[in-house]
């Protein structure tokens, strides 16, 4: 059977990104047995997924730099999420002085017909997304940390990503003057 | 097809063509400093040696930046020289032309600066080096063999390099 979802893409191919997601999560649990490893390592493959992502969302959504974070925030949530896996997110919960706010996913294409076992709590199923986004910032100067609020999996209403801005990294000169 | 060798460590200068090959040199540069491509088709002098000749034209790319950002008259930030600036902010300059070369820049908000030489007579170059851009993307970045930060050795960026460098020049 052939559904096609709202952005045109056959959702076969959804599914079956869905499906490795899911193979992904599985034999790491297996391989580490500790949820918190599990953790740390989808973090972490989040990460190197994040650091090359970054060039590939400049290259094709054309976006100049961001003036501030919170345009960063805005644009992460309705460009970023929606190129790469169609959905999009909305950004609330901005801070007093605008270095931190929620991303919140009504939608979530990796957790399709995926349910946690009890065995399983404590795991952050979706803990690439976050790797990603903080690989991502960090090739554009910015250091953040990313944690998850809420998660539809561990019972919540909807998934709420944390994203704090840490610190700007500006580009330093690289060489040494001396020589 | 024939393509010129270019590699990053000491390029041999190549027999010249017959087809309007114009452009002279290209370098890839990431926001580290590390020149993760050079290469060259048309350069009869070399003064330098890579390394030396890498730093310079980063050094050189990085004070321009600076220096133009800081003296844009319709800015209204007061930035001191020498604070270092984010990629992509304030004003960016684009190229700069000399009565034998003409010099293009397209710096990403990554930090990834595509520098193109070519003759003085081309025009503007800012799409063909956003091409260029994709292009890394689609050869390098996605490619899994590809460490991040170092210096590129994928033959078929390099091709493809080179038959569009061919086309625009």
């Amino acid at each position: 059977m052939r559904r096609t979802s709202s952005d045109g893409r056959s959702s076969e191919n959804a599914e079956l990104f869905t499906l490795t997601y899911g193979a992904i999560v599985r034999q790491l649990l297996t391989d580490l047995e500790e949820v918190e490893e599990v953790n740390k390592q989808l973090d972490q493959m989040g990460y190197n997924i994040g650091i090359r992502l970054i060039d590939e969302f400049l290259a094709k959504s054309n976006v100049s730099r961001c003036v501030d974070f919170k345009e960063t925030a805005e644009v992460i949530a309705k460009v970023g999420f929606k190129m790469f896996l169609g959905v999009t997110a909305s950004v609330t919960n901005w801070d007093a002085d605008g270095t931190c706010c929620s991303i919140v996913l009504e939608d979530n294409p990796l957790v399709d017909f995926v349910e946690l076992p009890d065995t399983c709590q404590g795991l952050y199923y979706c803990n690439v997304l976050s790797g990603v986004i903080r690989g991502a910032l960090e090739m554009v100067s910015m250091k953040t940390e990313v944690t998850w609020l809420r998660d539809m999996l561990r019972g919540d209403d909807a998934y709420e990503l944390q994203v704090k801005l840490l610190k700007q990294v500006p580009e330093e000169y690289p060489y040494k003057d001396d020589e | 097809m024939q393509f010129f060798g270019g590699s990053e460590i000491s390029p041999s200068p190549p027999a010249p063509t017959a087809t309007g090959n114009n452009a002279h040199m290209m370098y890839v540069f990431n926001r580290n400093g590390v020149c993760l491509l050079y290469r060259e088709w048309n350069r009869p002098l070399h003064t330098l040696n890579p390394q030396q000749d890498h730093k310079l034209m980063f050094g050189l790319l990085f004070s321009l930046k600076s220096l133009t950002a800081k003296m844009d008259p319709t800015s209204a930030e007061k930035g001191n020289l020498g604070v270092p600036q984010l990629p992509g902010q304030g004003c960016s300059f684009h190229s700069f032309r000399t009565n034998t070369y003409k010099l293009s820049f397209m710096e990403s908000p990554s930090g990834i600066k595509i520098i193109l030489v070519t003759h003085p007579r081309t025009g503007d170059l800012r799409e063909s080096l956003k091409y260029i851009y994709n292009l890394y993307v689609e050869y390098v970045v996605k490619n899994p063999l590809y460490a991040p930060g170092t210096p590129i050795r994928c033959e078929l960026f390099n091709t493809t390099l080179d038959q569009y460098v061919r086309s625009i020049a």
